[in-house]
């Protein structure tokens, strides 16, 4: 049971959405945009957070788009992980999003909610990171794009009162060869030790990292490290993990020295595979 | 604004065949509702945290974990909790195959079984695989449970 009140929104246009979720800020309602609810519902059921309001982005038709156009895959922050990996239009996004919790809680769990969450993985943004992806933001002051790469510094940036509508993504990077690898401590369900996506474009790797730092990243350095083909590469991997961008995660699902023992075997392989295609 | 600032929020859904109007707090977990207002006991709270599947119930056909949901979210929508699945194929492939123990996690694994059988009747082993990761068996039934599947799908055991 969740242990206080709250009021309950559900717009059907953005415009809708942002008015109200200012209207209820104004009223010092503390709200809080409110997708597949997954998260939401399992903190404030501990007490954790204490919303005044929520405002459900479900009906909003924008958020639950699915579609190429003009060569650009458009995914709304809606969507379900279920659907876009059914969908399977973006073939590293749908193997990373079938990696995240289990069937039917993806059923509930949204791209937007994932990338948006508080949890330190939010997997689903390591595709959009590699792929360069453009997002579009929906604020008081209209409609605003960027590319992710910018605005996700270890998570989302968005402004007060802005939430996320739909990601877009260049055809270019659909069908890269790539590799996606999830390491857990045990079994097929359950939060990364380590998951690296990467793909190869024009002969580079690029990579992308989850459950290694207390928040998804990619990173210049390392794809630099990891490329560099003049020295071996377990020397390469040596100097990549130099550049990590926070000390390595130590929690429950492992301790920092074996998360870095799996993450070297990880880089090795997805080297490896990609160095190969 | 198309909701109300009352703390009771007035609810029309289908559940199990049947049109119910309700009225609750925006803050109502909807395995809560089904068992404590509608008197539909048979979903189970097992974590109330979305890990075990035991409160399974079908939403627009779908597998949802009904302990991760607001009732409120339901407003227009069909259900199908276990109570609706009385003598289904899945049901008795169940008790052909004796595929639990205890039998806790039982209604959330024949839901999510109709919620295949429904969405992909030609499902292969590989899914069927993927889609009964989402249920826990504490008994670890999952051997009877597997055959009983099996049969639903008419693959070799
Ligand atoms: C059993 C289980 C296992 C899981 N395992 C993993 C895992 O291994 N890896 C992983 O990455 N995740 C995992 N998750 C998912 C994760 O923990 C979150 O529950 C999920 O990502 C939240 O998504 P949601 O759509 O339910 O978001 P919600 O709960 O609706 O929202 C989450 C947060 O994002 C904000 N938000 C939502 N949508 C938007 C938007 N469009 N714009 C702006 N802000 C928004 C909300 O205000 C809230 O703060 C797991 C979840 C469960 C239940
Ligand atoms: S009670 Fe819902 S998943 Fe365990
Ligand atoms: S039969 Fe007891 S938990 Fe499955």
């Amino acid at each position: 049971m969740i242990p206080f009140d709250f009021e309950y929104y559900k717009p059907t246009s953005v415009q809708l959405a942002v008015k109200w979720f200012h209207f209820l800020q104004k009223k010092g309602k503390n709200p809080l945009y409110f997708a597949g609810g997954t998260e939401i519902i399992t903190w404030a059921r501990q007490n954790s957070i204490h919303p005044g309001a929520v405002v459900d982005l479900k009906s909003i038709p924008e958020c639950n788009a699915m579609e190429m156009r003009n060569d650009k895959l458009i995914i709304g922050a809606c969507v379900t992980l279920s659907a876009l990996s059914a969908a399977n239009s973006f073939p590293l996004l749908s193997e990373t999003a079938q990696g995240i919790a289990d069937q039917t809680a993806r059923n509930q769990i949204t791209l937007g909610g994932n990338i948006c969450g508080n949890i330190y993985y939010r997997e689903s943004v390591l595709p959009l990171l590699l792929a360069n992806s453009r997002i579009v933001i929906a604020g008081m002051n209209g409609i605003r794009e960027a590319s992710i790469r910018d605005i996700f510094l270890r998570h989302l940036r968005l402004g007060n009162g802005e939430f996320l509508v739909k990601t877009i993504t260049d055809r270019s990077y659909l069908s890269l060869p790539f590799v996606h690898y999830k390491k857990r401590q045990i079994g097929n369900v359950g939060y990364p030790l380590v998951t690296v996506a990467a793909f190869k474009k024009d002969s580079q790797i690029h990579t992308a990292y989850s459950g290694v730092c207390s928040f998804p990243f990619r990173s210049a350095q390392i794809d630099r490290e990891l490329n560099d083909s003049s020295i071996p590469l377990s020397d390469r991997i040596v100097q990549a993990i130099d550049y990590l961008p926070a000390p390595l995660l130590n929690n429950a699902e492992g301790s920092a020295p074996y998360r870095k023992f799996v993450l070297k075997q990880t880089m090795a392989d997805a080297v490896h595979t990609l160095e190969s295609r | 604004m198309s909701s109300l600032d009352s703390a009771k929020y007035p609810v029309e859904f289908e559940v199990n065949g049947e049109k119910q109007t309700i009225r609750v707090r925006a803050a109502d977990i909807l395995l809560y509702t089904l068992r404590d207002n509608l008197g539909l006991t048979g979903s189970k709270s097992g974590c109330d945290n979305g890990d075990c599947g035991a409160c399974t119930i079908l939403v627009e056909g779908f597998p949802i974990k009904s302990c991760l949901m607001l009732t409120v979210e339901v407003d227009g929508k069909q259900m199908t909790t276990i109570e609706g699945l009385r003598n289904s194929p899945v049901q008795n492939a169940f008790v052909k195959n004796q595929a639990f123990q205890c039998g806790y996690c039982t209604p959330g694994f024949i839901v999510n079984c109709e919620g295949l059988r429904n969405k992909l009747p030609h499902a292969d082993k590989e899914t069927i695989r993927v889609w009964l990761e989402s249920n826990i068996c504490r008994c670890t039934s999952y051997e009877e449970i597997r055959n009983a599947v099996k049969d639903v799908f008419s693959l070799e055991k």
